[in-house]
């Protein structure tokens, strides 16, 4: 009847309780061993998480300085720095976001308010979308160089290029998380503004998304976080391995940090092994920053209906 | 006010929201409409470039290569006397594919099994975001991670004879990078399973494990599947892990200590030159490619599938 003994455990959110209830302390060993295998699979998670991060500052932050932060690509790895990988980052992600923000906001304020969900175009737009988000990120180089780099546009390899890229990547996630903070906000505030006169694009505009921008905001942040690391696209659509220069405009070349990174981990000698190390950390860093700001944007400002 | 909801739609009623707006503003709002429906066309053209593209150079490829020859076990494009086997790469990527499902798949379950029916409000709110910083992980980072930390320090120390390059180490590696795909959708939807199955279990005499593995975990089953299968996916899809750490010999082998090329890898390694539009070096990346985009897709599709069920479900 040990059983009986599990029932109150259920709602409890304490995992000490059960034992408490049982009293004679016999909870069966084959639950126990289940419970300490789930609780030992996710500490493995986090060990290995955590033996990255480690593993990785012990060899990368020796590397930090700020000529490593300012120095071009170079052969001698004393000298070689991230300078013109951090300001390709930027500028392929400032071409990247302005397209993903307009372009996403509008599918997912599409999809939500106006689109008839029992119209087969709708849905296989969205089914589309849903597709999307889970084609391999090498694919979408593929995409890049046939139209962006080569074929009818044929920019080349430059900032133009794989900004957009990379923005055509991630639009799928910035349309999923756009939609659902527009899904959150409440049919109530529709019906009232819609009540005082407003028109349906009014009403969407004034309050609905008003009311979604941190959801938005987030969901923005998390998906340029996921363009900042992707390296595979980038190499297809011909990123320099090895730049010199700072990127200037929308034409020039460019080399993008994960992409700085890889060139250091192919090269043979241990010297440059370190410098992936520093410039990983680095990544990290970036990384870490944005998604502290939007776990922070979320929790500050999401409003509770 | 349904009408006036519904006069937003293309096929609307115009009748009934005139009466309520201004001709004029009507007019103007119709626009709108049609923007933001040609924006959400863009991802639709996204789907439609790639499969072109695609396509494009695939028929170009099977001008030059039976596809006979294509269907062999032998890869080697860029020799002087190339063939044109694509076994070799697929069985590379399946062999990857499985070694990562075989970590992630257990440690996926078990992470989602936790959170939903054992851990408390706060253990779940401390340990969610540290599996989102886990999935958010560039995944060069975990390439490097696979080539300079598992294999020598971990496969190497342990006495394995693995190659510096092998298909063991990115395997594992990616199983963590899947890890938080399959515990996530997994734990969707156990938590969607309604409360009263499980207390109609504990009622009837259950323990928390039986509650969790023999009502819980079937009843999310379409979840699991969904989680698992998008696993399938990524792995499949998965680059920079494989590029760095299980390098570029397209062995015809399924033996985890050698070095393996994949599909992806193929790809980036060859697109990383800069190769002639229409040379049968361009139309290999691309045919490549198709058959990447086919096997994720089957996946996506069948995932897809499945979400869908369980949220009809409960």
């Amino acid at each position: 009847m040990t059983a009986q003994t599990h029932v109150p455990s259920a709602p409890a959110p304490v995992p000490a309780a059960p034992k408490s209830l049982q009293g004679t302390g016999r909870e069966p060993w084959r639950p126990r061993v289940f419970r300490y295998s789930l609780q030992a699979a996710l500490a493995l998670a986090m060990i290995v998480l955590a033996t990255l991060v480690i593993d990785t500052a012990i060899d990368g932050a020796p590397q930090l300085d700020s000529s490593f932060l300012s120095n071009a690509g170079s052969f001698n790895p004393d000298k070689a720095g991230i300078g013109p990988a951090i300001w390709g980052t930027l500028w392929i992600i400032g071409v990247a976001t302005v397209l993903i923000v307009p372009l996403g906001v509008a599918s997912a304020i599409y999809l939500e308010e106006y689109a008839d969900e029992s119209k087969w175009w709708n849905r296989m737009i969205e089914v589309n979308i849903q597709n999307l988000a889970a084609v391999p990120s090498i694919v979408y180089g593929i995409l890049g160089l046939a139209f962006l780099v080569r074929g009818p546009l044929s920019l080349g390899p430059v900032v133009l290029a794989g900004g957009l890229t990379l923005g055509l990547l991630v639009l799928p996630v910035v349309i999923i998380s756009a939609r659902e903070s527009i899904r959150a906000v409440p049919a109530a505030i529709r019906e009232g503004a819609l009540a005082l006169g407003a028109t349906k694009w009014q009403t969407i505009w004034r309050q609905v998304l008003p009311a979604s921008v941190p959801g938005i905001a987030t969901g923005v942040i998390l998906a340029l976080s996921r363009a900042i690391g992707e390296t595979a696209p980038l190499i297809v659509v011909g990123a320099a391995a090895f730049a010199t220069t700072n990127p200037d405009g929308l034409d020039s070349r460019f080399t993008a940090l994960p992409i700085q990174i890889f060139n250091w981990i192919s090269q043979p000698q241990a010297e440059f092994k370190l410098l992936a190390a520093g410039g990983i950390l680095v990544l990290l860093a970036i990384l870490l920053v944005m998604n502290s700001a939007a776990i922070y944007l979320r929790n500050r400002f999401q409003q509770k209906w | 006010m349904p009408s006036i909801t519904k006069g937003g739609s293309p096929a609307g009623s115009p009748g009934t929201s005139s009466r309520l707006v201004s001709g004029k503003s009507r007019k103007g709002e119709h626009v709108i409409q049609w923007l933001l429906g040609a924006a959400a066309l863009v991802s639709v053209g996204t789907t439609v470039l790639i499969l072109f593209a695609l396509l494009r150079e695939t028929v170009a490829f099977f001008g030059d290569v039976p596809i006979k020859e294509f269907f062999g076990t032998e890869w080697a494009p860029l020799f002087s006397d190339p063939t044109y086997g694509v076994f070799p790469l697929i069985t590379g990527t399946l062999l990857v594919t499985v070694i990562a499902l075989i970590v992630a798949v257990p440690l996926g379950l078990a992470a989602a099994i936790y959170l939903s029916e054992y851990a408390s409000h706060r253990v779940r709110q401390t340990i969610k975001p540290i599996l989102e910083l886990l999935a958010g992980v560039p995944t060069v980072v975990f390439g490097y991670f696979a080539l300079t930390f598992v294999t020598p320090k971990i496969l190497q120390a342990l006495g394995l004879e693995v190659q510096i390059f092998n298909a063991l180490s990115a395997g594992l590696v990616m199983g963590f990078m899947v890890l938080p795909t399959i515990a996530s959708l997994a734990e969707d939807a156990m938590s969607a399973v309604p409360a009263s199955l499980r207390e109609g279990a504990y009622g009837l005499g259950a323990n928390r494990m039986q509650v969790a593995v023999r009502v819980v975990a079937p009843a999310a089953l379409s979840g699991i599947v969904a989680g698992i299968v998008l696993g399938v996916s990524r792995a499949i899809g998965e680059t920079m892990i494989v590029l760095v750490a299980a390098g570029q010999v397209p062995n015809f082998t399924l033996n985890p200590t050698a070095s393996v090329e994949t599909l992806t890898t193929f790809i980036a390694a060859t697109a990383k030159g800069d190769i002639p539009v229409g040379s049968i070096k361009y139309e290999t990346i691309f045919v490549v490619a198709m058959l990447l985009f086919v096997m994720t897709f089957i996946a996506n599709m069948i995932s897809i599938r499945f979400v869908r069920k369980f949220r009809q479900a409960y």
